[in-house]
């Protein structure tokens, strides 16, 4: 994977890309807006938000271990996962044991995340994406571009496409008559996977939230395939990170009223499934749980970063992201994409390794302008143009042993060095207002109210003057002004 | 050591920085919606309902019976739960009682065309009936597979917000959150309903007997 | 503090500022010690090299009654990046500088609405402007509607909306030139919405962003001028009495040659 800057070049460039991505989060971003707007308490609530999943995280060894007795207590299976391939382990095991080639998945970021399906896929087992956007990335050999709706990159034509040419190879064709309306799509996703539902053996889910107090899961989602995996397999495998706790059943009040309003722009989203291992004479009657690290410790041991872990992922900030909303998903080369992909990354994977997939991480921090929308919309008050900056900060701070020079530390050592002092300032004002005379003469643009501008500058000036003017710098800086206007006030120039 | 071991060892040594009193810090609680009159709760569950495009039909307890019927107008093979005593079926219909002998497989709740059932508490604020698989209610299945399913609430289970339904709920139990059927917004963020959970939800309000 | 830029790049709206101010009866110092708020390097992750620039600013500014800013990201650089930088440095008398200056750092509308009280300054513009809000002043420091407030009460100034006015236009510092492809995306999107708009002037509150909005503007040659708030609030009508041709060197036309004037 390319570093954001090269991926994002090549998105930018897909023009029908930009247009549905547009599309879709304007349409999602104003639904949230007005759902948001109706609930008089909102920052109270996200306070409270926040505060339920601080103060799981600042307790989590006592909370995991109340997770654990809860669910083996009500008959579940607890299995601890230091990273992905101990998690994948788990699940092909379970699916092993049952003799299946097969697993029906709910929508799940954590086994996304860990690459689940590829795993089971060289143990010779299917695993089957069951959400309707999950089926259209998987069927089209595409990878999520977003949290909650993962082929928001694709339009209908293109989902139409997919299901006429991939749904024969993996199970009931698409019908011929096959329209792109979005409630035929929907209907022949409900018919190509009514048979995998009904005869799957074994299931396999995330979870939104782990209750620790009553060893209860929660599954928060819209279209009811969560509940066909969670309920009709014999043998349930839920991989749950380890930040999914929270510590008491009253707790997930404030998480269930602010995801779907967050989330999908909902009151409240279709089904919420709640379990509490194994019920008997309902649903499955083997229900393993994994606990899964891989990399969440890393981030909590990050002061500032550690709130990253209190996300819920509803891609709130993702919808409001101007950056996101321009090179989509796949520009950030995780499953996590967005303003909480470019901190939680390298958060989870650490900054400052050596190689292509450390330099992609280390680019993830800088993938933001830094305008604050996603703070702003973060149902949790996950401040993450604060951990943006500091991990740039720590990006910045792992590479200062390198060998070799880098034209930005450099240029900000210069600028650190002049203005240190206002009087290296001042003589490196005056150097640029030479150049502004020699600009205004020989320029050849000028700006609307006559002031002269650089077009097009060679070498390092072309990443802003390829598409920007800049203006020419003025013959007088203000400081010179001041001096010379105000000679009684003028100190020590 | 085990990853057990290893992972919860991991996550102390992270937390090692944070004092006890960071620790203690009380979480604020959440705001509560400003009370109000019963019947105006009732009022906004019902609206809140239809919002989803929900069936919504509110009735007094000797109109249920008509209302059932009605509802299940369509259908021809209907499953319940064992224990929903309260609600008479009409004559006509084919009624499969769910574990009377035994419990529909998959494939047979799949050939029924509609579920009724009662409900465990009804949230005003957000349009939701909570089923605690209680036996009026049946196992989760029942509800999921067949593509209508019919709720009989009462108004006096309607809460008016997440707050006031969790205590009522109890973990223990499996639990299914219905807010309107089921639904998608996958293609184009165009909401659809009817995915894989029933393509219909009809809610039945019955009034409270003494009002 | 006039800021790095405006210094260098922007005199113009260092001079509005003291005009304006002045106006106001505002007793107006420039400590020539200033330089920068440090927000390049700490927006850039180079946090050593920002603890002398920070050190410089709690030092030129020690002592005044308000540090006054026509940048909202520089005041909220001063006000919420400064501590960081001061506890990198390990030194707690710049940890205690630093909360003596942060809190008397404003944005220039700030000051002018909240500390002075006033929303109509006497200024006059008589030109269709549309109003970009820099996403410092709007989600860092949260200054609302006090710019619009000021901009209503300027005579002669008609106010269009601009759609999607919240929406960042790119800049982000280092960013523009990091990820330029993305910032020159986002840039275009604002220029778009500014064209539609139909204004002859595009205001903001920060230079740096009206740099950026404005060249790709000025490359597609449509016409609207990019003026900072300031230079807004401190024209008046003699400024457009004396509107010189449109050939001055100036970010904002519409007034007289500025130099040496003193409005009691």
């Amino acid at each position: 994977m390319p570093a954001f800057p090269a991926a994002a070049r090549v998105a930018l460039a897909d023009t029908q890309l930009r247009h549905n991505l547009a599309h879709a989060t304007r349409t999602i971003r104003d639904k949230r807006a007005a759902v948001v707007g109706e609930v008089a308490q909102w920052e109270a609530l996200r306070l409270a938000g926040a505060a339920v999943k601080e103060s799981a995280l600042l307790d989590l060894d006592r909370h995991l271990e109340q997770l654990e007795e809860r669910l083996t207590a009500a008959g579940a299976t607890v299995h601890w996962a230091r990273d992905a391939e101990e998690a994948c382990a788990v699940v092909a095991a379970v699916a092993r044991a049952h003799g299946v080639d097969e697993v029906v998945k709910v929508k799940s970021m954590a086994t996304a995340e860990i690459g689940l399906n590829e795993a089971l896929a060289a143990e010779g087992i299917a695993a089957w994406e069951t959400d309707l956007a999950e089926l259209i990335v998987q069927l089209g050999g595409d990878l999520p571009s977003h949290i909650l709706v993962p082929a928001i990159h694709r339009n209908r034509a293109e989902i139409r496409e997919i299901f006429r040419r991939e749904m024969a190879a993996a199970g009931r064709p698409a019908p011929d008559d096959l329209t792109d309306e979005p409630a035929v799509l929907a209907a022949a996703a409900r018919a190509h996977l009514r048979e995998k539902f009904l005869r799957a053996k074994v299931g396999v889910s995330g979870a939104n939230f782990a209750v620790a107090e009553s060893g209860t899961l929660v599954v928060v989602e819209s279209e009811g395939n969560g509940r066909m995996c969670l309920t009709l397999p014999e043998v349930l495998v839920s991989v749950v990170g380890i930040e999914k706790v929270v510590p008491t059943w009253e707790a997930l009040d404030p998480l269930l009223r602010l995801l779907p309003r967050s989330s999908t722009g909902e009151r409240m989203n279709p089904y919420t499934s709640t379990w509490s291992g194994v019920t008997p004479g309902d649903g499955p009657q083997e229900v393993h749980v994994v606990l899964l690290d891989a990399g969440r410790t890393r981030a909590l041991a990050d002061e500032v970063g550690r709130q990253a872990l209190r996300c819920i992922r509803c891609s709130a900030c993702l919808n409001v992201c101007p950056v996101y909303e321009r090179t989509g998903g796949h520009a950030y080369g995780s499953v996590y994409p967005g303003p909480i992909g470019a901190i939680l990354n390298p958060l989870m994977k650490g900054v400052g390794q050596a190689g292509p997939e450390g330099a992609q991480t280390d680019s993830l921090p800088y993938a933001s302008s830094l305008c604050g929308a996603c703070f702003e919309v973060c149902p949790v008050r996950i401040d993450i143009p604060s951990v943006l900056v500091d991990l740039r900060a720590q990006v910045v701070d792992a590479h200062r042993g390198d060998r070799g020079v880098k034209g930005e530390a450099v240029a900000m050592r210069a600028a650190a060095w002049s203005f240190s002092d206002a009087r290296r300032l001042a003589w490196a004002e005056r150097a640029s207002g030479v150049a502004g005379r020699v600009l205004t003469r020989l320029g050849r643009t000028t700006l609307p109210g006559g002031r002269r501008a650089a077009g097009r500058l060679p070498g390092p000036g072309a990443a802003w003057t390829g598409a920007r003017d800049l203006p020419a710098p003025p013959r007088e800086s203000f400081r010179a002004w001041w001096a010379r206007t105000r000679p009684t006030q003028e100190d020590d120039r | 050591m085990s990853a057990r071991e290893e992972v919860l060892g991991r996550v102390r040594a992270a937390l090692a920085d944070v004092a006890p009193q960071a620790r203690a810090a009380v979480a604020p609680t959440a705001p509560r919606v400003p009370e109000r009159p019963h019947h105006e709760v009732v009022d906004l569950f019902c609206e809140r309902v239809a919002d989803y495009r929900a069936v919504v039909e509110r009735c007094a307890v000797d109109e249920l019976g008509d209302r059932v019927a009605a509802a299940l107008a369509g259908a021809a093979r209907v499953v319940v739960p064992p224990g929903l005593a309260d609600v008479a079926l009409p004559p006509g219909l084919t009624v499969v009682v769910d574990g009377e002998p035994d419990v529909l497989g998959a494939a047979e709740l799949d050939a029924v065309d509609a579920v009724v059932t009662a409900a465990r508490v009804g949230i005003a604020e957000t349009g939701t009936v909570v089923l605690d698989h209680a036996p009026d209610q049946g196992r989760r299945a029942l509800t999921l597979v067949p593509d209508l399913h019919v709720c009989v609430v009462r108004e006096e289970q309607v809460v008016a917000d997440v707050p006031d339904a969790l205590p009522l709920l109890d973990p223990a139990r499996p639990l299914t959150w219905i807010s309107g059927p089921s639904a998608t917004s996958d293609i184009e963020l165009s909401r659809v309903e009817g995915v894989h959970g029933p393509r219909t939800l009809h809610v039945l309000v019955v009034a409270d007997r003494e009002g | 503090m006039v800021t790095c830029v405006n210094d260098a790049m922007f005199p113009e709206t260092g001079k509005a500022v003291v005009r304006l101010l002045e106006r106001l009866g505002v007793e107006v110092d420039f400590p020539a010690a200033q330089t920068c708020c440090a927000q390049p390097m700490v927006n850039t992750g180079y946090l050593d090299e920002a603890v002398p620039v920070v050190r410089t600013f709690v030092e030129a500014f020690d002592g005044y009654d308000a540090v006054v800013t026509p940048s909202g990201s520089c005041a909220g650089s001063a006000r919420h990046q400064h501590a960081i930088v001061a506890r990198r440095s390990g030194d707690p008398a710049l940890a205690a500088a630093v909360e003596r200056t942060a809190p008397r750092t404003y944005e220039l509308s700030e000051f002018l609405v909240d500390v002075l009280g006033v929303v109509d300054v006497g200024a006059y513009f008589p030109h269709t402007v549309t109003y970009h809000p820099t996403c410092h002043s709007l989600r860092m420091l949260g200054v609302g509607d006090r710019p619009r407030r000021l901009l209503e009460a300027v005579r002669g100034l008609r106010l269009v909306e601009l759609p999607g006015a919240a929406e960042c236009c790119g800049f982000g510092g280092t960013f523009a030139v990091k990820n330029s492809d993305t910032s020159i995306a986002m840039g275009a999107d604002k220029a778009r919405h500014v064209r539609g708009t139909g204004a002859e002037v595009l205001v903001a509150g920060d230079n740096s962003c009206l740099v950026h909005v404005g060249g790709v503007l000025s490359r597609q040659q449509a016409g609207v001028r990019v003026v900072h708030l300031a230079e807004v609030l401190a024209s008046t009508e003699e400024d457009a009495a004396d509107e010189p041709p449109q050939t001055s060197p100036a970010t904002a036309v519409g007034r007289a040659p500025l130099q040496g004037e003193r409005t009691p």
